[in-house]
């Protein structure tokens, strides 16, 4: 962890109100996840009870208190998605991993997640790897879109 | 470049940009937001750069990456102006052509839009029936503008509403204007915007505060996000506005985090506009003050809701509170805030541009203007269509939107997201206007218009709801949290089977209940896709609950697969694709789906090859047994030459 960089992160927001959510995502972006350690000091340096920045952190869904995988993937569980058999793709994703969503590979290759919705409707069913969309999926790709990422 | 400190220095700068434009100048037009990304539109992009850069065309094209078009079916999308020839599906290779044969001025005809009806090739926007019956006013000029040049926007009238409010209106003409327009919020609520912007200016206290949400949480809608990428200075500008109509120096553009081309598309809009002076102090010369904020939101479908979101930008939970006091009022730090959803915004430097007679010429009495679907599902032509109220729907999902995909029978369509509910065929001729849709027991809701097919499922969309809602209720208030989980565990009990005479009005009651007590309109509307597909869709709730099958084929619970020995020819590419080892068979040896192993992924329903079509979808009817070993031998006959 690059310790200089967190507390640039963390400085950057100092004596500013209404920060906690945009300082959060931005340490999620740069770690993967939210530590402990780094919530301590972010209590301490910006004056944040510890348990709010829990509270916080635990209720939006962009922010892990859990290390994430070194790809995320993204499996589009939206409405357009849906009636286009966007669960059998997080099956056949879960299936092809032997993780359930929510969980990352012991190896910490991959991070599995069902959003809500990526915004690509028409594309649909959608799938997400880091920054990389892949629309139209069917259960039979999965296996060859998620190799290239081993 | 130097800052416009007032409205003549504004006039002069726009002269200058309209005398450098050459209208009859080849231009090309690339379709980049997220949907076109999806399609490598970054890659087409850099090559139409590189190829312009090595024939030394810079003069002779100008190339421009733009937002959505709207036609995601067919990205991505280029458009070669001042023709408007439109190219659909265009790929990497395609670049030098379409560069050389622009400049000869030829027509690529493999590149045109082939009407599959009449297999009629058609080269403009005006002739493509996915466009023709849209009326685009608030996506018109999302083609000729690049969303990161805020120029493109000032050249094409960006930026006079603004120039016209403060050199001829008071803030109370514009909000005279706002009301005589009679524009409605087009976040879901449809509330009357002047009504309040009023209670905002009239409230005491200071600052007060102007907010944009753009935490497009509705699963199945991104009609905010392509107005984001493709025109955030249209946002912009009506944000500006309504900051001189109320009375206030700060304001906050609220985006969802799943959007970052949104994002960085408004950050850079929001730094051109401070430095062109149309953000900052004495805008345009004026005693006007206003700043913008672009704030993030982590992921939460409840904090969309206004009080929520107020308590996300104080960097809170974002829970919604009672709202017998308005957040118009007490919002944000418990300060008067005015909160549009990005469209309604958009509308209003139109409306004080054209006047609020233009706007009341489109649309039904009580709904002007237009608004923006985003048409997805099983419809043909998928994307984002901004038709005017009052359009029925049929004229939508089959003129605009093509039909249903591969000629399968129209079910119903789905407004207003986890909010809304759905209408059946038999209502396909009604207007879409906000009255319309409550009186069918749907709502307009932001405008995710998903559009089910017979092999829809309507249980399991109700299930699908209210999982959702499930998921994403705050848990504050007892009728939503309860109520939802009890719902869900009744809905869940009918898809797999385990229905029992009863549950239907016990999901009815549970839903009146959870819609009249709950704290916030995630809770109150949460009903609608319960009580929706109650109302048309009984019969699909009764075969699943009483014969325990699913008229749709595809409640994973109430299904097996079987492969019909008669049709079998034994190819093996099911079992190759069987991820559960399931399938049984070899070449020349029929094959058998053990059902005690099969997960019911559907797999091998899908791989079948449609000349053979052997594996079959049961539901409610027993599997028939498996044939006798030797039965399952193929003989071939080879044909002797």
């Amino acid at each position: 962890m690059n310790e200089e960089k967190i507390e640039q992160i963390i400085k950057k927001y100092q004596h500013k109100k209404g920060i906690l959510i945009q300082l959060l995502l931005d340490i999620q972006k740069e770690l993967n996840w939210i530590p402990p350690n780094i919530i301590k000091k972010i209590s301490e340096t910006l004056n944040i009870p510890v348990s709010h920045i829990y509270r916080v952190a635990s209720f939006y869904a962009a922010l892990s208190l859990k290390p994430i995988g070194t790809h995320l993937i993204q499996v589009c569980l939206g409405t357009a998605c849906h009636v286009r058999g966007g669960s059998k793709i997080l099956d056949a994703v879960e299936d092809f991993l032997k993780i359930k969503a929510g969980n990352t590979t012991d190896d910490m290759t991959f991070t599995l997640s069902g959003v809500n919705c990526l915004g690509c409707c028409a594309q649909g069913p959608m799938l997400m790897v880091g920054n990389d969309y892949y629309g139209g999926v069917k259960p039979t790709n999965v296996k060859g879109i998620l190799e290239k990422y081993k | 470049m130097a800052r416009i400190n007032s409205p003549q220095e504004f006039e002069e700068f726009k002269k200058n940009i309209l005398s450098n434009k050459n209208k009859n100048q080849l231009a090309i037009s690339l379709s980049s937001g997220t949907c076109g990304l999806a399609y490598g539109s970054d890659k087409i992009a850099i090559a139409f750069k590189k190829e312009i850069n090595n024939q030394g065309l810079e003069e002779k094209i100008s190339f421009r990456e733009v937002g959505c078009l709207g036609f995601c079916e067919r990205e991505p999308l280029a458009v070669i102006f001042p023709k408007g020839i439109v190219y659909c599906n265009v790929r990497i290779e395609d670049v030098q052509e379409i560069i050389n044969k622009s400049l000869k001025g030829e027509i690529i005809e493999r590149l045109l839009y082939t009407d599959p009806n009449t297999s009629k090739k058609m080269v403009h926007e005006e002739e493509i029936p996915f466009y023709k019956y849209q009326k685009k006013i608030v996506f018109g000029n999302i083609a000729k503008i690049d969303p990161k040049n805020i120029e493109d926007y000032i050249a094409l009238g960006g930026y006079s509403a603004l120039k016209k409010a403060i050199t001829k209106m008071s803030p109370e003409d514009v909000i005279d204007e706002i009301k005589k327009s009679k524009l409605r919020g087009r976040g879901g609520g449809g509330f009357p915007t002047s009504i309040k912007w009023e209670s905002t200016k009239n409230a005491s206290g200071a600052p007060k505060y102007v907010i944009v949400n753009c935490d497009e949480g509705d699963p199945g809608a991104y009609m905010n996000r392509g107005l984001m990428e493709g025109n955030p200075h249209s946002v912009l500008e009506g944000l500006i506005l309504g900051a001189y109509a109320i009375g206030s120096e700060e304001g906050f553009f609220y985006i969802r985090q799943e959007y970052p081309l949104a994002v960085r598309n408004t950050k850079i809009a929001v730094k051109q506009a401070e430095e062109y002076g149309f953000l900052g102090t004495n805008i345009l010369g004026s005693d006007f003050n206003f700043n913008v904020r672009v704030h993030k939101g982590a992921g939460a479908f409840v904090s969309g809701e206004s009080s929520a979101l107020m308590a996300a930008i104080e960097g809170s939970v974002g829970e919604p509170r009672p709202k017998y006091v308005h957040t118009s009022e007490k919002g944000v730090w418990d300060k008067p805030s005015t909160l549009n959803n990005v469209e309604t915004w958009a509308n209003v430097p139109l409306i004080i541009n054209k006047g609020a007679g233009w706007f009341n010429s489109i649309g039904t009495e009580g709904s002007k203007g237009t608004k923006i679907f985003s048409l997805v599902g099983k419809v043909n032509n998928t994307g984002l269509v901004e038709v005017p109220l009052g359009i029925p729907l049929r004229d939508i999902i089959y003129k605009i939107g093509g039909g249903i995909q591969k000629g399968k029978q129209f079910k119903a369509v789905q407004t207003g997201g986890p909010s809304g509910g759905v209408i059946p065929a038999q209502y396909l001729d009604s207007p879409v206007d906000f009255d319309e849709l409550i009186k069918l027991g749907s709502m307009m809701g932001s405008g995710g218009m998903i559009v089910m097919d017979e092999d829809t499922c309507m249980v399991d969309v109700a299930r699908y709801f209210v999982n959702f809602l499930c998921d994403e209720s705050c848990g504050k208030c007892v009728p939503c949290r309860e109520g939802l989980s009890q719902a869900i565990s009744i809905l869940n009990a009918i898809v797999t089977g385990e229905g029992k005479a009863g549950d239907m009005d016990k999901l009815a009651n549970i839903a009146e209940v959870t819609s009249v007590a709950s704290l916030c309109a995630l809770g109150k509307t949460s009903a609608n896709p319960v009580l929706t597909t109650l109302r048309y869709f009984a019969n699909e709730y009764d075969a699943h609950i009483n014969e325990k099958r699913c008229p749709a084929l595809l409640c994973k619970g109430l299904l097996s697969y079987y492969i019909d020995p008669e049709k079998c020819q034994a190819c093996t590419i099911c079992k190759k694709n069987c991820p559960a080892d399931a399938i049984s068979g070899e070449p020349l040896k029929i094959h058998i789906i053990d059902q005690i192993k099969c997960v019911k992924c559907g797999n091998c329903f899908d791989v079948c090859p449609s000349k053979f079509k052997a594996v079959k979808k049961i539901s409610g009817e027993p599997i028939p047994s498996p044939i006798s070993e030797e039965k399952r031998l193929i003989k071939r006959i080879r044909k002797k030459n």
